[in-house]
Formats: structure tokens, sequence, C-alpha cells
């Protein structure tokens, strides 16, 4: 689980997730594109997300493909917010985001 | 060939042959698999039926059965008119020992454009996939009550 937080406690690596996230995947090519960082950089923090399981490859045909993992995820949502209150928590993030449209 | 829409990987402290009963065993898969029994001999070819409380909600079909490393089904959930008409997905369970852990891997993939199965499952993996791992590590499944996966049924379909 250290490694899981770790991984996450990056704006980088969050930003990769988050590409994984919109589009699920995808080469080391198309992850680099559009992206402020060399592919030295991309490939090491992908290796970073990989060995926290956060992401996972398959390979298929010539090409290697990243995924975005959400087993750990689930099992921090299991261990830290199903267990308090998710119901309540719902309304507030429903009440924040309502508030804030308001105000835009 | 299309890229697989799902690829999830968990490390799971078990044995590959504990693994392989938990994944066809009915009587296991009720514990972790939100009440859900899957039946089948386990043979190419063969059908495995998903059903909760004697309703079928998905029905497969074996492609691959290689005791305790490869598992492949075809899956169709009939429980919802219009995912009953998509063709069937593949599931995919691949069982790699790595020390005193097991690495599963399971991919779904061959989805019609525009799958309703596709949301559905992919909200469902998770959960039974962290509920299995929970089950073999602890002996207990993870709390996911009814109506949590009443909640889940409305929101997202089912996997």
């Amino acid at each position: 689980m250290d490694e899981v937080f770790k991984a996450l406690a990056d704006a980088s690596r969050r930003a990769l997730l988050d590409r994984l996230h919109a589009r699920n995947g995808q080469t080391l090519g198309e992850l680099c594109e559009g992206l402020d960082m060399s592919r030295q950089a991309v490939t090491k923090h992908l290796a970073i997300l990989e060995a926290a399981n956060l992401v996972a490859t398959i390979r298929h045909g010539r090409e290697k493909l990243h995924y975005l993992n959400p087993a750990p995820i689930h099992q921090i949502g299991e261990r830290w917010i199903r267990k308090f209150e998710r119901g309540r928590l719902d309304a507030l993030g429903d009440l924040k985001r309502r508030l804030e449209k308001r105000d835009a | 060939m299309r890229k697989p829409e799902f690829l999830y990987v968990i490390y799971i402290e078990t044995t590959p042959d504990t693994l392989w009963r938990a994944l066809t065993d009915p009587a296991f898969t009720r514990r972790y698999w939100m009440n859900c029994e899957l039946i089948s001999d386990w043979k190419v070819g063969s059908p495995m039926t998903m059903t909760r409380d004697g309703e079928v909600k998905n029905e497969c079909v074996i492609r691959e059965s290689d005791p305790p490393r490869r598992l492949a089904y075809d899956w169709v959930s009939v429980h919802d008119p219009e995912m009953k008409r998509e063709k069937p997905s593949r599931v995919t369970y691949t069982l790699e020992p790595q020390g005193k852990l097991v690495r599963l891997t399971v991919t779904h993939e061959n989805f019609t454009d525009g799958s309703k199965t596709l949301p559905s499952v992919s909200f469902g993996w998770p959960m039974v996939l962290s509920s299995l791992k929970s089950v073999l590590e602890t002996g207990k499944p993870l709390d996911l009550t009814p109506p949590l996966i009443a909640e889940t049924e409305a929101e997202h379909g089912r996997a």
C-alpha cells in the first residue's frame, strides 16, 4: 500500500493515470503525445506506476499497451471510504458541484 | 485485432489451485461475486451460467480451460434486453504463481461499439476481484451488502 501512495504523490504520474482513465490501453508513444515530459521521464513514471500495480501492461501484437489498473484504488476506497458514510460524502460532493456551478 | 477494452491485474496471497477453485466452484463464487453462482463443467465448448437467486444473469461458453493456468469464456449479459442482443464479449483469466502470491490477470474484450455491457462490467469487476482477494486472504468477502448491490445495478447495470 505504501507503494501506491508514493506513486500517487506526484502530479506527473497522476496526469498519466488521468490520460489512461480518459482512454485505456495506450502505447508509450501515445502517452507521450502533447505532454511536456521527455520520453525517458514518462518511461520512469510508468515503471513506478506499474510497480505499484496502478498501471498494468500487455503485449498486443508488436505493441506494449498500458492500462489503468483500478484494483489498488478500489482497495483504498474499500478500506478508507466505504466504511465512512459513503452516501453522505456523495451528497456533500454533489452540493459542492452545484454551488461551484452556480458561482461560475 | 482490436486491443482489449479492459485489463485488470491483482496479486492474491494464495495458490493457483485454490484460486482456480475460487473461480469455478459455485459455492465459492457466491461468497464474493455478489451472490452469483457460476455453474459449468468447465470443459471447452460447454455452457456456463451465472445465476443469482435462481435467475440467470449471464450466459457464457467456455473457450479455454487449462487448470490452474488459464480460463476463458464468451459472455452475454441476458438480464437486460439491450445487452442480450450484443455479440458475446470475451473474458480471459491468467494465473501465474509469483512466490507466495498469484498474479491474476483478467482481460475483458471484444465488445460491440457503443456496448451497454462494457460500462456495466467495468464497474463490477473491481468489486468482484477485490472481494475475491479478500475472501482468499482473510476468509471474509467485502461487505457488498444488498443495498449497495441494488444501488450499483440501478446506476451502472450489473456485471
